[in-house]
């Protein structure tokens, strides 16, 4: 049994780097600092489910890794390149780095084949009948094929959130990012939006989630990370970190979570 | 005399002064439109240079009136490059408009939430295809209904070229006016043709706003 602070052994074999690797990330707005020297490496195949109370950083770091936050020093590594912020690199990191948002972020003008076939086409420069035949392909795969000529907004909050992970997953991404993806969904919604994240996480996918479902965090993930207060508390598998908390920080959050 | 014998006897008249009245609003709402979308460009730049160029042109278009800038152009031009009371006019009217579409653009570029350029960056798109694939329609549709507005103003303002002696439909009433002295019946008249302009370009505006709402369910 590896030690639970160390990157799992089972997924992520030491003579392999990882797919995306974070040394010392620091970040503030203005003079609140939201990450606060954070080491995190993210191997090929694992899923890594982000936890903590809000404030804590899960979301920024999130967002630093594909770089819609700018971090202020530190490292960024994925898939061999490290990141940087000029439009050029920027564009083509994203291509491999997908992301799904709490609010779906959908477009509405656009049909929810448009969705998912639009960055494929005018970004990768894809074959526009073949992407439309594998952009079926992944509605089939959410369960929501038959809504493929529709506009997101006749669909329900957890179709649109199906929608927005084919739309990502049509970019063929390394690593996909969820923040939050179930937060803004009712509760009878968000079993639906989980079990695609499930199946995406059995296919292989590597996958960092920012999420409040403890559940989810238990059966999927391969390992939990905490934060607090813009560092990690205290990560490894989701038994260790979610029945046993070794932190003060840790045994604190979960007293909260389970009481609700 | 009555005001249908006045309809009917400045017909030809009329008929001429709209004509002009239309290519003036027509000429004026096109380049104004490119003039708008350069100039919101420019107030949204990220380089600091550019958003002072267009904050002080708004500044200075909107600070002052249209008359006056229409006569400043029209004497100021004149005296640099030979050109016509006409399209002095041109130019006064899109310097004028372009400020106000400009305005326009810029709200609807910051009603688009945050959230759909996150999304479309995410994606890898950069950042002027995120602007024309995901914001720009969006936006578009969200600005019709002042746009629309901005045209009908930009017809109306058109009246202004008269002043410095373009035979327009304000013109030929003044003309006709002075002709008969009956200076009530001829601005009247004048005014129902405005009156038929704006009606018709409202209708037509409805017909492009239904057409363009169909996803806000």
């Amino acid at each position: 049994m590896p030690h639970p602070d160390t990157a799992p052994q089972d997924t992520a074999p030491q003579d392999v780097p990882p797919l995306v690797r974070m040394r010392d990330i620091r970040k503030s707005f203005g003079a609140h600092t939201v990450l606060d020297g954070v080491d995190l490496d993210i191997g090929t195949g694992e899923v890594v489910v982000l936890i903590g109370a809000s404030g804590a950083g899960k979301s920024t770091l999130l967002r630093c890794v594909n770089g819609l936050e700018r971090i202020d020093s530190g490292e960024i590594v994925i898939d061999g390149r490290e990141l940087r912020y000029d439009e050029k690199s920027l564009n083509l990191m994203r291509r491999r780095v997908g992301m799904v948002f709490q609010h779906f972020n959908l477009w509405p003008h656009k049909s929810v084949l448009d969705n998912v076939t639009t960055a494929p086409v005018k970004v990768a420069g894809r074959d526009p009948r073949q992407v439309r035949d594998v952009a079926l392909e992944l509605l089939d795969q959410v369960g929501l094929k038959r809504f493929a000529d529709r506009y997101p907004m006749s669909l329900s909050g957890g179709q649109q959130q199906r929608v927005a992970i084919a739309r990502a997953l049509a970019m063929r991404p390394k690593v996909m990012l969820f923040d939050e993806p179930t937060s803004a969904l009712d509760p009878e919604l968000v079993g639906e939006v989980l079990a695609v994240m499930r199946d995406l996480a059995d296919s292989g996918m590597t996958m960092v989630a920012v999420t409040h479902e403890m559940r989810f965090a238990r059966s999927v993930a391969d390992r939990v990370v905490l934060m607090a207060d813009g560092k990690i508390a205290e990560q490894g598998p989701p038994t260790a970190v979610l029945d046993n908390p070794r932190s003060e920080r840790g045994r604190a959050f979960l007293r909260q979570v389970e009481s609700v | 005399m009555s005001v249908l014998d006045g309809i009917s006897r400045s017909l030809p008249l009329m008929l001429e002064g709209l004509k002009i009245t239309l290519s003036l609003a027509a000429l004026a709402v096109v380049f104004a439109l490119a003039v708008g979308l350069v100039v919101a460009w420019m107030r949204m730049s990220r380089f600091a240079a550019l958003r002072w160029l267009a904050q002080g042109y708004l500044a200075l278009i909107r600070g002052t009136p249209l008359v006056a800038q229409l006569f400043v152009i029209y004497y100021g031009l004149v005296t640099v490059v030979d050109i016509s009371s006409f399209w002095s006019a041109v130019i006064g009217l899109t310097v004028h408009t372009g400020a106000y579409m400009a305005e326009i653009f810029r709200s609807g570029v910051q009603s688009v939430p945050k959230g759909q350029t996150e999304s479309a960056r995410s994606v890898g798109m950069s950042r002027t295809q995120a602007l024309r694939i995901v914001v720009a329609p969006q936006a578009f549709r969200s600005i019709l209904p002042s746009l629309g507005n901005q045209f009908i103003i930009a017809v109306k303002d058109t009246a202004v070229a008269s002043f410095i002696t373009v035979p327009d439909l304000f013109m030929q009433a003044q003309k006709l006016a002075a002709a008969t002295y009956e200076p009530l019946t001829y601005y009247l008249i004048s005014a129902v043709y405005y009156l038929a302009v704006v009606m018709l370009l409202t209708a037509l505006l409805r017909r492009l706003e239904r057409r363009h709402t169909r996803y806000a369910i």
